[in-house]
């Protein structure tokens, strides 16, 4: 059967070539296209373009117009032969989401027909039950909802006394929460790299998380230089324990450590800066800083559940990594005394007996909440009561 | 390991590593061990062809040219093996611009055509001795503005015909010579913008490169090599990755009809006739 296609004065520096590939998509080799049209050169065009598709053309000449009899080559219908689907786009259709994506699937969207010869890509994470979390779809929508502008989400211009020493104890905090939020920055970006895109909501929600840390790092810089032109103290106990999550090569490891444990653990933290926050600014950067956190810890425990679920050997190299995680630090200072005394001196207010009385109970109350809640996310995760509760202890004292 | 089969080829862009170790991994799945040598430009590149360094060589069209008369010259068998689908049948254009006075060739008398690398068969050589052919001497009843990028290459880079083109954009030439490929291209990249040129002449068809073969080559690795490059297949992904590279959708026989104006355009310029004494003095 042959296909008539009138181009009239359409050229190719226009979009001929669309029209003709058109009409000869899905055509078996044979299959004939009859194009006339009568923009300059088309004759000269339709040549060099069939030639260079595999197409036989043959012209038939009349008057000023172009008659071209296009037979179709076995290129185009052999082309996609043994192409494949990558999944589906849906993550809730069974089988959308594959247990093992050929890395030869590269970059292309899930649910896309990728051609048989893309070059074969380095991910290292391609095992959906180690990297897969069902929920993430979810989570990441709630993030991208939740997303906040610095710029107009904090009350920068507010006016606010501050005591000189307080606000020394702010900035030391602030300098203590930037370094801690570079490595939560920093070890969800490196395995974004290392994840095979079919993974497209678990890639998002890392992505997600890093820009979270990076508007982080940004409002604790800024409450830090509201009124100080230099930064607080890193210690060499708090950089030693946060040098274990970025050295930990394990993504369901690294997640549990970072997300699960050391977010959880900040998040207490922050709701503790934005009850005894000095000041308004300090209270609200600390407020929304702990509400990403619970995404974050949110997508932890997700990971960890379901990983559990496929792998439940995976268990113990959990429980190992903190008891390793704990013999490394176990000779280091943990929580610097600078930021421990700042806290307590915030959550005071004054040097006065009876108000450091009141801030020392604060943070030793705090610091006892934290080991109840990451007691309780250890329960969440299958843990009995005893090893939670061991595990927990075990903890870094540096909180991240 | 047994002797492999030798291939030349002009290294005219850093594809041409891909291209042809893609090949020779293709090969060796199959039980030819072969190899590749990269000259840098296709004169050394048939010196050591007729030096025997090489046992096969993927030739510009005046590559074989080159060969063939040296060939002739030293009592040895050129013969041009396989080439590309995409090698057949090909045109050059000579394309001016559309608001301009010029509707003949007669009338680029005095004038001046821009034309790509000196050693270029389809931007140079062909549309030159077409204008030659119509009544228009080269430097004498016409200036020629040379593009030259890449001596040596034979006008496998772009680049010179790209050049010629801006140059008609730009009004520094009243018209330009191109291969019709690469008026399409610069048609639908925009180099030529839509409607400010159009094509006042177009050679008669010609082909382009092939794999030529001398006498004395290893008949048996030779036609092992012939025989897998006709069996390849546009449908087979490796292949199809090292077709899109070298731009073909088949291996072809050889054919030598196709070379007649490019042949005639070498006798009437006399370009390569020192380098072909030269080689051919060698081998005697």
């Amino acid at each position: 059967m042959r296909v008539d296609l009138d181009l009239g004065d359409l050229g190719f520096d226009e979009g001929a070539a669309l029209l003709i590939r058109r009409a000869l998509r899905a055509s078996p080799p044979g299959k004939q296209v009859l194009v006339t049209g009568c923009a300059p050169d088309l004759d000269l065009h339709i040549e060099s373009w069939c030639r260079s598709e595999g197409h036989e053309v043959k012209f038939r000449r009349s008057n000023q117009q172009t008659h071209a009899v296009v037979t179709c080559g076995s290129a185009p219908a052999t082309r996609w032969l043994d192409a494949q689907r990558a999944g589906l786009p849906n993550p809730a259709v069974t089988g959308a989401v594959s247990d093992h994506p050929s890395r030869r699937w590269g970059l292309a969207a899930r649910g896309a027909l990728v051609e048989s010869n893309v070059p074969e890509f380095d991910f290292n994470l391609v095992d959906r039950a180690k990297v897969w979390v069902p929920d993430a779809g979810h989570i990441y929508t709630l993030a991208t909802a939740a997303q906040w502008d610095p710029a107009t989400a904090i009350p920068w211009q507010a006016q606010f006394e501050s005591d000189t020493e307080i606000e020394d104890a702010v900035v030391q905090i602030m300098t203590y929460l930037i370094e801690n939020e570079t490595a939560a920055l920093m070890v969800p970006s490196r395995f974004i790299a290392q994840l095979h895109p079919h993974f497209q909501e678990v890639m998002q929600v890392l992505a997600v998380q890093a820009a979270d840390e990076a508007r982080h790092i940004e409002v604790f810089s800024r409450r830090a230089r509201l009124k100080r032109d230099l930064l607080g103290c890193s210690t060499s106990g708090g950089q030693e324990s946060l040098k274990t999550l970025i050295d930990e090569p394990d993504f369901a490891v690294s997640s549990f450590l970072l997300s699960v444990l050391g977010e959880g653990t900040f998040l207490s933290l922050l709701w503790f800066l934005d009850e005894y926050a000095p000041d308004p600014v300090t209270k609200m950067v600390s407020r929304l800083a702990a509400q990403d956190e619970a995404r974050h810890v949110a997508f932890g425990i997700a990971h960890i559940r379901e990983h559990l679920a496929n792998h439940p050997g995976k268990r113990e190299q959990l429980t190992n990594a903190i008891r390793r995680r704990h013999d490394r630090l176990h000779n280091t200072s943990g929580l610097n005394a600078e930021v421990f005394d700042a806290l307590v001196h915030v959550a005071a207010g004054s040097w006065s007996v009876p108000d450091l009385r009141c801030g020392y109970g604060r943070v030793k109350r705090l610091i006892a909440e934290m080991h109840d809640l990451r007691r309780k996310r250890l329960v969440q995760l299958g843990y009995s009561d005893e090893e939670a509760s061991e595990l927990s202890g075990l903890h870094t004292r540096n909180f991240m | 390991m047994s002797e492999p089969l030798i291939l030349g080829a002009v290294a005219y862009d850093d594809k041409v590593v891909s291209i042809w170790e893609g090949f020779k991994s293709y090969f060796f799945r199959r039980g030819l061990e072969f190899d590749f040598v990269l000259f840098s430009n296709y004169e050394r590149q048939v010196q050591m062809h007729f030096a025997n360094q090489i046992h096969i060589a993927w030739n510009s069209p005046l590559a074989w040219i080159q060969s063939q008369r040296i060939a002739a010259s030293s009592g040895r068998q050129a013969h041009a093996m396989c080439m590309r689908d995409t090698d057949r049948d090909l045109t050059s254009i000579i394309a001016v611009r559309s608001d301009g006075p010029i509707y003949s060739v007669a009338e680029l008398k005095g004038k001046k055509v821009a034309v790509g690398a000196p050693d270029s068969p389809q931007a140079t050589l062909i549309p030159l001795h077409f204008l030659t052919e119509h009544g228009l001497t080269p430097d004498v009843d016409f200036e020629v503005v040379r593009f030259d990028r890449l001596a040596g290459k034979h006008g496998d880079h772009i680049g010179g015909e790209r050049d010629a083109a801006l140059a008609l954009m730009r009004g520094e030439t009243d018209a330009a010579c191109m291969i019709d490929s690469n008026h399409l291209l610069f048609t639908q990249e925009g180099t030529l913008q839509p409607g400010a040129t159009r094509v006042l002449a177009r050679t008669a068809p010609f082909d382009h490169c092939n794999f030529t073969v001398l006498d004395g080559a290893p008949a048996d690795l030779v036609n092992r090599f012939r025989d897998l490059l006709l069996s390849m297949s546009y449908a087979d992904a490796e292949v199809r990755r090292l077709f899109e590279l070298e731009s073909l959708k088949q291996w072809l026989p050889g054919r030598t009809s196709g070379y007649s104006a490019l042949n005639a355009a070498v006798d009437r310029f006399g370009v390569i006739a020192p380098f072909v004494t030269k080689v051919a003095a060698a081998c005697g």
